[in-house]
């Protein structure tokens, strides 16, 4: 850390500088836009999961009056399969990404999008999807990722993939394996040799959405002298211009990305979908601006949730707790196209502990469900919930309080990870010692039918590039640009950082989100960085002007360089000589010129983030309904920067994964058609479903960070899936490996066999 | 072609006249034609409370009430909620107590708990957790919205 405690701005809970708009209604958002001449589009999309394209044929809505233009795959560009390198992040097979965003030769998901269309008005549109005619022929669907791994399993993509069943496999035969990881540490077959119990148990998790309440939207327009703006709701400004650019076959440098306010992501907000249409569609228009927007079924039915998986997990431990060994093997449904988070998932499974011998195997397969997106802490949720439910049982079997064998196997600063990497400092300890010491966990618990379940929850942060523009303003203010587009309050945790760096008043500082043009590249809003590599960014912007304050001071004053410093809000110079921020922030103009402080930075140093769940639950014997008494989750965060920010991701993170506990599931019927594609039936949790969920905040800080930030957004995800199911089983006596273990799952497992 | 109406409604309290499309919805009339887009829309199916707003002292979602079928009526949305520059004790307390993170449920809250507070001042916590069960916010896990309502209700005691 470079600043040091105690804080004046971080740690406290002010008003975020974007609340009044967001109370009132002012705040814009995608699809609140609206400019001149601007027309509305719809996409036509596919009914069949998987089906090869014979013909389209727009002229029928071409002819109905208002119908504008109709933008089909002939109106891409042509791209081969393939990596090519993007010069941004890894390579990336252009064919896929535009096959996903608009049908080639086959549709690989229910509701991939074949076409779209732009009409007058919205009605008009979607008249005219309707008399957009498609040919298919349908073929048969693969739906979940054991069927397609198997080698009668039709190939979603012929010969394209090649992942193998094994190492020596790899690119031997076409599969719908898209690719295999593997990672292993020690001697596996010699840990469960020394181990006194060994467990083998199997486990699925349903595929889930994000379930952001903004649908998908983008506004675009091409201009006659080819450039291009588009306007969204995304994670990533300077992300969906790299993809567009790549999808439309332009330079980068001819799109501008305009961010709009955002409402939700989880990851899911990162990939592009309706860009390139409304680029295409306002190009076909000699330069209209068109506004699209997706329905929710929409949503549902084709953008990213995240994977279905299987899991088998074998662990091995002595009879006083010492995990001994492991063998975790995970398959996870990537959708219509390569990219499963089953990499994340490997990494991460066995994070909160030290085991000597490991194997862990993942598997990315292709299934005719949408091709998955990120979903916070992506891939972790899965894996983490199969190892903390063996884990649970071993205890149990034992004898041991789940949380002193949790703790006798706790990973700690210097601790190996299987896929190389090496814990720093983290607080995973001290997050399980906030459980124990708990009210909540130091309860009793009684009643029938009520159960108390733990588990833990690992996941390793991302930094990423982020700038930052930060200028003094003549009184005393200072405005602050950057290219992070917020979606739960990081305008606050960075004009915080500012404030405090600069030790000014936190009301003093204007966070600005700007377009691609007006700010250096900066990475997504995801992966728990923004509050971490933005706000350093921003430290160093501020560093930058208190360093430009001190030499216009020295000059002011006509004293050596050397004999001014910057602290606390103040230049200070010899004999006494000090000029307030706003004083000196005054004289600027005329002493040679505003100053404003500029950073770009990519730093490395991220925090891992731990946290712990306990959850209280009671069980309806008769209808299998599961209702939470009590939730209370433990998290390791870093320096909370503005600490209701923080609980706030915790309390959201918690209730996702309750919903993945308990309630949420993408339902297939037969013909890979989804048959719960409204928020009535794709059960997210409501007011009703949840109780208040205590936080407790444990503060190791990352030495990594200037204010000891780690990322906060995505491990309170991660434990509740074990933690629900290790109390169902505490009230029920039933182990719960398939999820959401809703009603029709759980009364399954609790009713006896019929004879 | 579609068929275009006049409507005549007071939105906000202020007399309001529009044309609108038959099909078109009241959320699509307030946010595409009249320009109130602070009344959002989630699902467009009535699951979400993104788009509730109050007509003739009930709260309603937009998304279900056809455009046509408002006239005459007195409807509120989010961007009447504060009178005379002030914001309301719900809009105070939903900033202080960080209830919202992306923002996008938050007009929906605001106008469903307004409603709620105006029927029922001091709503015991299930009373709220019942009454805002129509409204969908997939960011906070409710917890900080629920204690903004408390905090409001007991503000205006
Ligand atoms: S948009 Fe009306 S209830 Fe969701
Ligand atoms: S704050 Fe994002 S949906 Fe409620």
């Amino acid at each position: 850390m470079v600043a040091t405690e105690p804080y004046k701005i971080v740690g406290t809970r002010p008003v975020r500088p974007d609340g009044v708009d967001k109370v009132t209604g002012r705040a814009a958002y995608g699809s609140d836009i609206k400019l001149p001449g601007m027309l509305y589009a719809r996409v036509k999309r596919s009914p069949h999961a998987h089906a090869i394209i014979k013909k389209i044929d727009a002229s029928k809505a071409l002819a109905l009056p208002g119908v504008k233009a109709v933008v089909t795959r002939a109106d891409f560009r042509e791209a081969g399969p393939g990596l090519i390198d993007i010069g941004e992040g890894p390579p990336v097979n252009l064919k896929f990404m535009l096959d996903n965003v608009c049908a080639g030769d086959k549709v690989v998901y229910k509701g991939h999008a074949v076409a779209s269309v732009a009409a007058t008005d919205l009605h008009t549109a979607e008249d005219a999807l309707n008399l957009i005619e498609v040919e298919y022929e349908v073929l048969p669907p693969v739906m979940n990722v054991r069927d397609a791994m198997l080698e009668s399993a039709p190939l979603i993509h012929g010969n394209e993939l090649t992942g193998g069943l094994t190492a020596a496999d790899m690119g031997k035969r076409p599969s719908n394996i898209a690719n295999r990881v593997e990672f292993e540490m020690g001697d596996v077959d010699a840990g469960f040799a020394q181990s006194d119990i060994v467990i083998e148990r199997e486990f699925e998790t349903a595929m889930y959405h994000q379930g952001y309440i903004e649908p998908h939207n983008a506004t675009a327009l091409w201009n006659k002298d080819g450039d291009i703006t588009i306007w969204t709701s995304t994670q990533g400004t300077f992300s969906v211009r790299t993809a567009s650019a790549m999808i439309l076959g332009v330079p980068v440098s001819s799109i501008k990305v305009v961010p709009m306010e955002i409402g939700g992501g989880f990851g899911g907000k990162i990939p592009v979908y309706l860009e390139p249409h409304a680029a295409l569609l306002s190009k076909k228009l000699g330069g209209v601006p068109v506004k699209m927007w997706m329905t929710r079924e929409e949503v549902l039915e084709a953008t990213g949730p995240t994977s279905g998986t299987y899991s088998r997990v074998k662990i091995g431990a002595k009879n006083d707790g010492t995990l001994m060994a492991a063998n975790v093997h995970l398959a996870f449904e990537a959708g219509g196209f390569p990219g499963s988070p089953v990499g994340a998932g490997a990494m991460c499974a066995l994070g909160p502990y030290s085991i000597p011998n490991a194997f862990v195997e993942g598997f990315d397969v292709v299934v005719n469900r949408p091709k998955v997106a990120a979903y916070r802490g992506p891939g972790a949720p899965a894996s983490e919930y199969a190892v903390e439910s063996v884990i649970d049982e071993i205890a149990e079997r034992i004898g041991m309080d789940p949380m002193d064998m949790r703790l006798k196997n706790a990973a700690v600063e210097g601790t190996r990870r299987p896929d190389g990497a090496t814990m720093g400092v983290i607080g995973n300890v001290q997050v399980m010692e906030a459980i124990k010491d708990s009210p909540h966990y130091k309860s009793e618990l009684e009643g029938e039918n009520r159960g108390r379940g733990v588990a833990m929850g690992f996941w390793f942060n991302a930094g990423m590039e982020s700038a930052a523009y930060a200028t003094v303003v003549s009184d005393g203010t200072v405005a602050l640009v950057t290219g992070a587009t917020d979606i739960g309050g990081t305008r606050a945790s960075h004009a915080m950082q500012l404030a405090e760096t600069l030790g000014i008043p936190y009301d003093d500082v204007k966070p600005h989100v700007v377009d691609t043009d007006s700010i250096g590249w900066t990475g997504v809003t995801g992966g728990s960085r923004t509050t971490f590599a933005g706000g350093w960014a921003v430290y160093e912007a501020a560093m930058d002007i208190r360093v430009q304050m001190e030499e216009r001071a020295a000059k002011i004053w006509e004293v050596d360089r050397d004999q001014v410093h910057y602290d606390n809000g103040a230049v200070h110079g010899p004999d006494g000589k000090v000029f307030s921020f706003k004083e000196l922030a005054a004289q600027l103009p005329h002493t040679g010129g505003t100053i404003s402080g500029h950073a770009d930075v990519n730093p490395t140093t991220v925090g891992a983030a731990f946290a712990g769940h306990i959850c209280d639950v009671e069980v309806d014997p008769d209808t299998g309904k599961v209702t939470i008494l009590r939730y209370t989750a433990v998290q390791d965060v870093g320096t909370a920067v503005h600490p209701s920010y923080v609980e706030g991701q915790i309390q959201g993170g918690a209730s996702q994964g309750i919903g993945m506990a308990l309630s949420e599931e993408y339902f297939y019927d037969e013909n890979g058609v989804m048959r719960n594609s409204s928020f009535l039936d794709y059960r997210m949790p409501t007011t009703l479903d949840l109780p208040m969920i205590d936080t407790i905040l444990v503060e190791v800080p990352n030495p990594g960070h200037p204010y000891g930030v780690r990322g906060v957004g995505e491990v309170p995800i991660i434990p509740p899936l074990a933690a629900v199911a290790n109390a169902i089983y505490n009230a029920t006596g039933v182990r719960v490996r398939k999820l959401p273990a809703n009603p029709r799952n759980l009364l399954e497992e609790m009713l006896p066999p019929e004879a | 072609m579609s068929n275009r109406i006049i409507i005549n409604t007071v939105i906000n309290g202020e007399p309001t006249e529009f044309l609108a499309d038959e099909r078109d919805s009241l959320l699509e009339a307030l946010r595409e034609r009249i320009g109130l887009t602070g009344v959002k829309e989630g699902c467009n199916n009535g699951n979400c409370g993104a788009c509730a707003v109050i007509m003739d002292g009930r709260l309603v979602n937009s998304c279900l009430v056809l455009a046509a079928e408002t006239e005459g009526a007195n409807i509120t949305t989010v961007e009447g909620l504060a009178k005379g520059g002030e914001l309301t004790p719900l809009q105070q307390t939903f900033l202080e107590d960080a209830a919202l993170q992306c923002g996008i449920c938050t007009p929906g809250f605001l106008v469903a708990a307004t409603a709620l507070l105006e029927q029922n001042p001091h709503p015991s916590e299930h009373e709220i957790r019942y009454w805002l069960a129509g409204n969908l916010c997939r960011c906070t896990g409710y917890d900080k919205i629920i204690r903004a309502v408390q905090h409001a209700a007991e503000r205006s005691a």
